[in-house]
């Protein structure tokens, strides 16, 4: 195998390195207030703009960012919003554990094994690529209404992508490392479990964060396509009585709670698996 | 001052050949990367493969390493033929293959850990050949934070701890600035003389391979032959600084090039 | 990509799939899994029908409208993230949180905004892909090496040569793959948004043949849509491979 030229692949595992220099953290600090800053001033245009737009209003549909915000507090505090997240979080949970459980471990396979490439690649590019929703009425047939026609909805869009991903992931591993093993008389196992899989990890975690997209993505449309539960109920509900305030501060915090997840996933990747995001 | 005798073997057979590369020929699919290549590599030398690049040094230093197949031919490494890595030999690679998510500490001690050394022995051995090239303090910090110069220090301690007869070398030191470039080459000499083992030393640069080699063999380009062997009888016991100025030093870069010119045209 | 003395395309094993999809159905074990032949056969009936042809029209008017605001709204707002930075600051936050927002829970607020109709589609494939578009864009310009740009000046190229021969040109690639995967995600959001309202287009055959549990029709449907997202794709990867020759030597 010919050496790379330039590795760009990234890799984290391991624990707790050692202590920054101040000065670097003094820097990082000084770009997170920044970065808070700008998200302020960011939020708090739309913000703007929505209010202006409610108060027109553009549409009788289009509630003033006040009044949307006191009904998100509203259900908050009369006990709505809680049991609501509470039903949509588990075929999402579930969906997701499955579709990270058998995503990497296909998409690993399929790195690893030309056969298994040959396969499942063509099946997963096909269904990645795939408007896989318009199947979403077909699990119902089976599976009814209940959580597992739900979780199989997630399962449907989140598993594709952590495929691709995993695979990807174990196919781009940098190979001068590869070579490095076995110049060490590595076994395959070793080589699988020391060199392949930590430094697949970024672009493992890469997937994982979009399959959660795409869960929610796919949670959504089960509770507003198969039967109204969770948050998709709020939505339906608070539609039909023409509550719009409500109905738009349901859609706004489940936007919400997706961001704030994945943006906390990225976080302890980030945290735990440290020790370089970028090698140059 | 020494006076270094160029001298052109034609029959380079040696008596105790630690490496014996046996008409290797090399192609990838169209491409003829190596043709019919003999050489033999004394126990204890260092010995540098000189040539234009594309001319398939990497390729046979890894032929050698039992990482690429030869087309045709044999390695013969402490008289057993090679037919894959071996714990006798230890690959330093150009660019570093360092593990970014492990510290120095274990990337110089993974050679031991994938042999199942329990940890405290190899981090005992580890740190002294972190200490060995001139890496002590750096022991917890990744690669990331460490120079190109040191990076590729980690790489050699990684290769001496495995404690291997022949250290293959890829141009270790292609991603080092000048003025590291010849502190490298100084410290490199002290780890050959001190270790006592056979190196084999891939480079680009004349001046690098005539200031720390015994001998040179110049490839020559695609499809690699060995062109011209060259000893260069340095007096290592100069100062370096009067190595570099010597006449007889100067004068074997000066044939090398002379060599080499033709390709470069 | 399986050796078997040969080298055997990797594609080839979607034939082996269909072949086994083929035998399942034959064996007759769930209503859900007709015969390959018979969807086929089913697809071919399809085309030809006058529903079949007035829901594509109205899917492609709404998914090409719907792209073609993505990509007039999205390259321009990504070019000029990556070249002034206040911009970037203040839309960065949306982009990057609607770019992996679940837009399917805004498609009902869409209904109620712009109706049961096409207006709602086609918003919907716009909120799909346009911020991907955004984002690659951005990437795209700010990858530009400041050497080039300093290259132009150094030639007297004018403020708006350097903007459209320099930047634009090397971001092209990115732009490109910003629009393919837009395009792979205007899909999504074009059969997302009509099967959420349902009554338009593929949304309502999808509904009316998983309703009558015409399967071979439901699959003759879904097998032209997955077809059609392929060879989108495709299509829009050969055009990026033309233009990846000077993408590479990057
Ligand atoms: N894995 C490979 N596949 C195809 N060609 C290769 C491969 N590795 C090296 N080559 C070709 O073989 C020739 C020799 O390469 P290499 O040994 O890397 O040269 P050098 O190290 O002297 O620069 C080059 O022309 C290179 O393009
Ligand atoms: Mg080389």
């Amino acid at each position: 195998m010919h050496m790379a030229a330039s590795p760009q692949k990234v890799g984290a595992t391991g624990g707790a390195g050692s202590g920054s220099s101040s000065i670097v953290e003094t820097l990082a600090d000084f770009a997170r207030r920044r970065k808070s800053f700008w998200v302020a001033v960011s939020l708090a245009i739309l913000f703007t703009a929505w209010e202006i737009a409610g108060r027109v209003p553009i549409s009788f549909a289009f509630p003033t960012f006040l009044e949307t915000l006191s009904a998100l507090i509203e259900m908050a505090l009369d006990g709505t919003l809680l049991p609501a997240y509470f039903i949509t979080f588990q075929p999402l949970l579930l969906g997701v554990a499955v579709s990270a459980v058998l995503g990497i471990g296909l998409g690993i396979a399929m790195g690893l094994s030309d056969k298994a490439e040959w396969l499942l690649a063509p099946v997963f590019i096909v269904l990645q690529a795939a408007p896989m929703a318009a199947l979403v009425p077909l699990v119902t047939f089976v599976y009814g209404i209940g959580l597992v026609a739900k979780t199989l909805a997630v399962i449907m869009l989140a598993l594709p992508v952590i495929v691709l991903n995993s695979y990807k992931a174990v196919r781009h591993v940098n190979p001068s490392l590869v070579d490095m093993c076995r110049s060490f008389q590595g076994t395959r196992m070793q080589q699988i479990f020391k060199i392949v899989i930590p430094d697949a990890t970024p672009v493992l975690f890469a997937g994982l964060r979009l399959g959660i997209a795409a869960g929610f993505i796919g949670v959504m449309l089960a509770e507003l396509l198969i039967t109204p539960t969770g948050i998709g109920d709020l939505i339906t509900y608070h539609r039909s009585v023409a509550n719009y305030a409500h109905m738009y501060a349901a859609v706004a915090s489940i936007i919400a709670v997706s961001t704030l997840t994945l943006a906390a996933l990225q976080y302890v990747e980030l945290r735990f698996l440290r020790p370089e995001k970028r090698r140059k | 001052m020494a006076n270094p005798i160029p001298l052109r073997t034609a029959d380079n057979a040696t008596p105790d050949a630690v490496v014996e590369v046996r008409d290797i020929c090399k192609r990838y699919g169209d491409v003829e990367a190596l043709r019919g290549i003999n050489l033999q590599f004394e126990r204890g030398k260092l010995t540098t493969l000189l040539g234009p690049s594309g001319c398939g040094k990497t390729t046979l230093l890894k032929i050698i390493a039992g990482l690429v197949p030869a087309t045709s031919g044999q390695v013969i490494v402490n008289g057993r033929q090679v037919t894959g890595p071996g714990p006798e030999r230890a690959f330093v690679f150009q660019d570093f293959a360092l593990m970014p998510w492990a510290t120095v500490l274990r990337n110089v001690a993974f050679g031991l850990e994938l042999k199942g050394m329990p940890q405290a022995e190899r981090h005992r051995i580890a740190r002294h050949y972190i200490n060995e090239v001139g890496l002590s303090g750096f022991e917890e910090k990744y690669p990331h934070e460490l120079s190109g110069g040191m990076r590729q220090r980690v790489g050699i301690a990684r290769a001496f701890s495995v404690n291997a007869d022949v250290l293959l070398l890829d141009e270790p030191f292609s991603a080092v600035d000048e003025q590291n470039r010849r502190k490298f080459q100084e410290d490199l000499l002290r780890l050959v003389d001190k270790e006592r083992k056979t190196f084999l030393f891939v480079t680009h640069s004349i001046e690098e391979a005539v200031y720390v080699s015994d001998r040179i063999v110049l490839l020559s380009p695609r499809p690699g032959r060995v062109s011209q062997i060259i000893e260069p009888a340095i007096d290592r016991s100069a100062a370096p600084d009067v190595i570099r100025r010597d006449k007889g030093y100067l004068d074997v870069v000066e044939e090398i090039w002379q060599g080499l010119r033709q390709y470069a045209e | 990509m399986k050796l078997f003395g040969i080298k055997i395309p990797m594609m080839t094993s979607l034939i082996f799939w269909a072949l086994v999809w083929e035998i399942v159905g034959r064996m007759d074990v769930i209503f859900l899994i007709p015969p390959m032949s018979s969807i086929i056969a089913a697809g071919f009936g399809l085309v030809q029908t006058g529903s079949w042809q007035n829901a594509t029209l109205i899917t492609l008017r709404t998914f090409v409208l719907g792209m073609a605001m993505a990509i007039a709204v999205g390259v321009p707002l990504g070019v000029a993230m990556g070249r002034f930075k206040i911009v970037d600051n203040i839309f960065g936050l949306w982009v990057n949180m609607f770019v992996s927002a679940p837009l399917s829970a805004l498609v009902p607020v869409l209904m109620i905004l712009f109706g049961l109709g096409e207006t709602t589609v086609f918003v919907t494939v716009f909120l799909f892909a346009v911020w991907i578009i955004v984002l690659d864009a951005r990437a795209g310009v700010m990858q530009v090496p400041p050497s080039l740009i300093e290259m132009g000046r150094c030639y007297g190229a004018s403020r708006f040569t350097i903007f459209t021969k320099i930047i634009l040109l090397s971001a092209l690639p990115e732009i490109l793959a910003g629009i393919r995967i837009g395009l792979i995600r205007g899909v999504k959001g074009v059969v997302i948004g009509q099967i959420l309202v349902s009554i338009i287009g593929y949304g309502e055959l999808f509904e009316l043949y998983s309703r009558s549990f015409d399967m071979e029709r439901f699959w003759a449907l879904t097998i032209i849509l997955f077809a059609a997202a392929m060879v989108l794709s495709a299509v829009v990867e050969h055009f990026e491979k033309r233009i990846e020759y000077y993408a590479g030597a990057r």
